[in-house]
C-alpha cells in the first residue's frame, strides 16, 4: 500500500455467503480518473464483488483487502463506506413505498456530502441540472423511491443519485441493462461527466460493449468463477461480445 | 423519592414521560360506586336528567361482563378499584394561558400547545386529568356562531342541544367501557358548527394525564349543521409510571346533510395506559365523516372508529396507523354501516409491530338490504419488524345487497435486508434506514395530518427505531 497512489485497491479478496465461497482471490487497482469494466458470465461473481465493496452485511470476507484512498473499507459499515465516497448503482434497485424521491435525495446528499450541500438553493440547482441532463421529469420528485418505476427509470434514477452524491468511487452494476439506446448514451454522458477529469474512479459491470463504446474504459477485466482471468483494453470487450467466453476457458 | 426513580427508569425513550407533582384541588378516593357517580354529577351542578343517565350507565357498566374477545388477559388486569375516577387540579377553565396554574402551564408549554395555537389553530382546549384547564376559540368563529367549549361548559350553557344529541350515537348500553364513560365522564369537547360555516383551520384538544392510577373519561360531542365543515385534532400523552392508568373516552359525531367532519388523533399515551375508546359518527345525506387515527402509545388500545352512513350519498373514511412496541397491543380498526343507497366508504389500516409488540386489525363493514349501489374499499397492511412481533387481521364484511361493490386487500410484509442495504448504501445508518422505511409505510396516513403533526409523528417513529438494531 505504501507509495501506491491508487484510488481503489483490492488484494486477494476472498468472500462468500453462508460458508459458500464466491470470490476466490480478486486483485484490482483503479487509479484516479480511471474507469474500469468488469464482464463475465451470469453467476461469475460480479454483483458479489460490488456488494462486498459496498459492504453488504450478509457477505463474509474471509481474506484480502479493499482500500479506498488509503482507508480500509472492510472495517466500515455500508453507510460509513458511502460517506467515505463509495457509491453503488444497483442491478436491482429497491423500492421504498412512501419515501418521496425529492426528500430521499436531499437526505442522502445531506448525510454523504454534508448539510451545506443539501441546503435549499444549492441543492435545488444541483438537482435541476442533473435531472435535466438525464431527461428525468420533475414529476419524479413527488413519486416514491423506485416504486412502480420502469426498468429504465430505475437505472436513470441510480445515475441521478450518482451525479448528486459525487462519490470517489462509483460501482455500476449492469446500469445499461434495461436502458434504451438513448438512455445508454445519456447515462454514459452522466458517468463521463462525473468521473473523467476528476479524481474519482468507476467500476462498470456490464454484459455489453455498447456502453463501453460511449465510455471507453481504461481497462476491461473478465471475471470467471470468482477470479479475474483476463484483463485488457477496450478491444477485449469487443472480442468477448463477438466470441463469447468459451476461448477464455480453454486458456 | 423511590417513586421518582421508578418513574425515571420506566420513562426510557418516551419523550412525554415526565410528571408534575400532583397538586389536586379535589381528588376522589380510589374505586367506583353509585355514590361516586352522583357526587361527580352534583359537584358539576348538573341537571337531574344527566345525573339519571350517569346512574343508569353506572349500573349497566357493573352488570356488563368484560368483552370476551380481544386481549382478554390484558383486560383482566384492569383493577377498577384502584383507579381514581375524578381529579381536579385547577378550579377553573381559563381563557388565558397566564391564568393557568404554573406547573400545568409548563406542561402544555413543553408539549408545544400554546405555540401551535398561535400558528395554525382555530381554537384549543387543554385537559389535565379530569377537567379542561384552558380553553379558547378565535373571535371571528365565535361571531359566526361556532360553539367550541369543553363538554362541562357545553352542558351548562347549551343544555337543550346536549340533551338532544348526548348518547344519540353511542347509547349508554353500547359497551362496557362506553357505559363507564357515560357514568363518570368529565371534560372533553362540545362543538356546534352552524349551517354553512366552514371552519378553515383545525381546532385542537389536548389530553394530558398526570397523576398515577388516574382514570380519564372525556366526552366529546360534535355537531356539524347542514353544509358546514370542521377539522378536529386531538393529541394525548401521559407520564410513564409502573402502575396503570385508564383512558376511556366516548366521541359522538353528527354530520347533518352535506356537512363534513374530520377527526384526527395522534395518541401517544405512555405504555402504562389502557386506552379503551368508543368513537362513532352518524352521517346524514351527502355528509362526510373521516377518522384519521394514529395509535402510537398505550399498553392496550381497543378502538374502532365507526361511521353510520344513514343518509343517501354519504361518505366515510377511516385511515389509521398503529405502532406496537414491547409490551404493547394495538387492537384497532374500523366499523362502517351502509344503511342508505349510494353511500361510499374507505378503510385504510396500517400497522407496525416491533420488539414483541402485537398489532390487530379488527374491522366490520355492513351493507343493509335496502342500501343500493354502495361502494366499499378496505385495505390493511401490516409491517413486522422482527420475529418476536405479531400481526393479526379480523376483517368482517356483511353485505346484504347484491349491488354493492366491495374491494378488500390485505398484506403482511417484513423489512427486507436488501431494502435496508439500499438505503444504507446512500449514507444512512441502519436505524435511519429503518425509520425511512417505517415512515414511508405510514406516509398514506401522515399526509392526511396537518404538517406540524406529520413532522412530529415522523420524529416520534424515528425515535422508536433508535436502539432497535441488535
Ligand atoms: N445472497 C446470496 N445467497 C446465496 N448465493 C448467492 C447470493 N448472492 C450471490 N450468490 C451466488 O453467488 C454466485 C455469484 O452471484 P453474483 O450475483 O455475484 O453473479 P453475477 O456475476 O452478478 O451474475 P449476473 O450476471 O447474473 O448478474 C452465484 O452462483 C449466486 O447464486
Ligand atoms: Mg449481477
Amino acid at each position: 500500500m505504501a507509495g501506491s497512489n491508487a484510488l481503489l485497491e483490492i488484494k486477494g479478496l476472498h468472500a462468500g455467503i453462508d460458508g459458500n465461497q464466491i470470490l476466490k482471490g480478486i486483485d484490482l487497482e483503479i487509479g484516479p480518473g480511471e474507469i474500469h469494466a468488469i464482464m463475465g458470465r451470469n453467476g461469475s461473481g460480479k454483483t458479489t464483488t460490488a456488494n462486498v465493496i459496498m459492504g453488504h452485511p450478509e457477505f463474509e470476507v474471509e481474506k484480502g483487502e479493499v482500500i479506498l484512498d488509503g482507508e480500509d473499507l472492510l472495517e466500515m459499515e455500508a453507510w460509513e463506506r458511502a460517506r467515505a465516497g463509495v457509491f453503488l448503482s444497483f442491478q436491482y434497485p429497491q423500492a421504498v413505498p412512501g419515501l418521496q424521491v425529492g426528500n430521499f435525495l436531499r437526505k442522502s446528499v445531506s448525510s454523504i456530502r454534508g448539510e451545506e450541500a443539501a441546503k435549499g438553493s444549492i441543492f435545488r440547482e444541483d438537482l435541476s441540472k442533473a435531472m435535466e441532463s438525464l431527461d428525468v421529469p420533475r414529476s419524479f420528485l413527488a413519486r416514491y423511491v423506485n416504486d412502480g418505476f420502469s426498468g429504465g427509470e430505475k437505472k436513470r434514477f441510480e445515475i441521478l443519485q450518482l451525479m448528486l452524491l459525487k462519490p470517489k468511487l462509483a460501482v455500476l452494476d449492469e446500469t445499461d441493462s434495461g436502458l434504451d439506446i438513448d438512455g445508454i448514451r445519456t447515462v454514459s454522458e452522466g458517468i463521463n461527466a462525473a468521473i473523467r477529469d476528476s479524481d474519482s474512479g468507476a467500476l462498470i459491470i456490464t454484459h455489453y460493449s455498447r456502453i463501453l463504446e460511449h465510455i471507453n474504459p481504461d481497462k476491461v477485466h473478465v471475471l470467471m468463477d470468482g477470479i479475474i482471468v483476463s484483463s485488457g483494453g477496450p478491444e477485449l470487450a469487443t472480442k468477448l461480445e463477438e466470441q463469447g467466453y468459451e476461448w477464455l476457458q480453454q486458456e | 423519592m423511590v417513586e421518582n426513580k421508578e418513574a425515571r427508569e420506566a420513562v426510557g425513550d418516551y419523550k412525554a414521560g415526565w410528571h408534575d407533582p400532583e397538586n389536586s384541588t379535589i381528588r376522589f378516593d380510589f374505586g367506583l360506586s353509585e355514590e361516586v357517580v352522583r357526587e361527580i354529577s352534583s359537584l358539576k351542578n348538573e341537571p337531574a336528567w344527566m345525573t339519571e343517565i350517569r346512574v343508569k350507565a353506572f349500573h349497566h357498566f357493573m352488570e356488563r361482563p368484560m368483552p370476551n374477545w380481544g386481549n382478554t388477559s390484558m383486560l383482566e388486569e384492569i383493577d377498577f378499584d384502584k383507579i381514581c375516577y375524578y381529579l381536579r387540579s385547577s378550579d377553573a377553565t381559563e381563557k388565558n394561558w397566564e391564568d393557568v396554574p404554573e406547573d400545568i402551564r409548563n406542561t402544555f408549554d413543553k408539549l408545544g400547545i400554546p405555540e401551535a395555537e398561535q400558528k395554525w389553530l382555530s381554537g384549543v382546549t387543554a385537559q389535565y386529568e379530569s377537567e379542561a384547564v384552558y380553553h379558547s376559540i378565535r373571535g371571528d368563529l365565535e361571531e359566526q356562531g361556532v360553539i367550541f367549549l369543553d363538554m362541562d361548559s357545553g352542558l351548562r350553557e347549551y343544555p337543550e342541544i346536549v340533551k338532544k344529541w348526548f348518547c344519540s350515537v353511542v347509547p349508554l348500553t353500547d359497551n362496557k367501557f362506553s357505559a363507564l364513560n357515560t357514568a363518570v365522564w368529565s371534560g372533553g369537547s362540545f362543538i356546534y358548527v352552524p349551517k354553512g360555516i366552514k371552519v378553515e383551520m383545525p381546532v385542537q384538544a389536548y389530553f394530558r394525564i398526570n397523576a398515577k392510577n388516574m382514570g380519564q373519561f372525556e366526552r366529546t360531542l360534535i355537531i356539524a349543521d347542514e353544509g358546514s365543515s370542521i377539522h378536529y385534532v386531538e393529541g394525548c400523552t401521559a407520564p410513564t409510571y409502573s402502575t396503570d392508568s385508564l383512558h376511556s373516552a366516548v366521541v359522538e359525531l353528527i354530520a347533518l346533510p352535506g356537512a363534513h367532519i374530520r377527526y384526527s388523533t395522534v395518541q401517544n399515551w405512555s405504555s402504562n395506559v389502557y386506552n379503551l375508546v368508543t368513537k362513532r359518527g352518524i352521517a346524514h345525506e351527502n355528509a362526510t365523516i373521516e377518522w384519521v387515527d394514529g395509535n402510537i402509545g398505550s399498553k392496550l388500545t381497543m378502538k374502532y372508529p365507526a361511521v353510520i352512513l344513514k343518509g343517501e350519498g354519504s361518505h366515510a373514511e377511516v385511515i389509521s396507523v398503529a405502532y406496537s412496541g414491547e409490551g404493547q397491543h394495538q387492537d384497532a380498526g374500523a366499523k362502517i354501516h351502509h344503511l342508505a343507497s349510494n353511500t361510499t366508504s374507505k378503510i385504510l389500516s396500517k400497522s407496525i409491530s416491533k420488539n414483541g409488540g402485537r398489532g390487530s386489525y379488527r374491522g366490520m363493514v355492513t351493507v343493509s338490504p335496502k342500501a343500493e349501489n354502495c361502494k366499499l374499499n378496505v385495505v390493511c397492511d401490516a409491517l413486522i419488524l422482527d420475529e418476536s412481533s405479531r400481526s393479526d387481521t379480523y376483517p368482517t364484511m356483511e353485505v346484504s345487497n347484491p349491488t354493492a361493490r366491495c374491494e378488500h386487500e390485505a398484506s403482511v410484509s417484513k423489512v427486507s435486508d436488501e431494502q435496508l442495504f439500499y438505503l444504507m448504501s446512500r449514507g444512512h445508518s441502519e436505524e435511519e434506514a429503518l425509520a425511512m422505511i417505517v415512515n414511508g409505510f405510514f406516509e398514506p396516513f401522515t399526509r392526511e395530518l396537518p404538517m406540524e403533526y406529520a413532522v412530529e409523528l415522523n420524529q416520534l417513529m424515528a425515535l422508536e427505531m433508535e436502539g432497535s438494531i441488535g
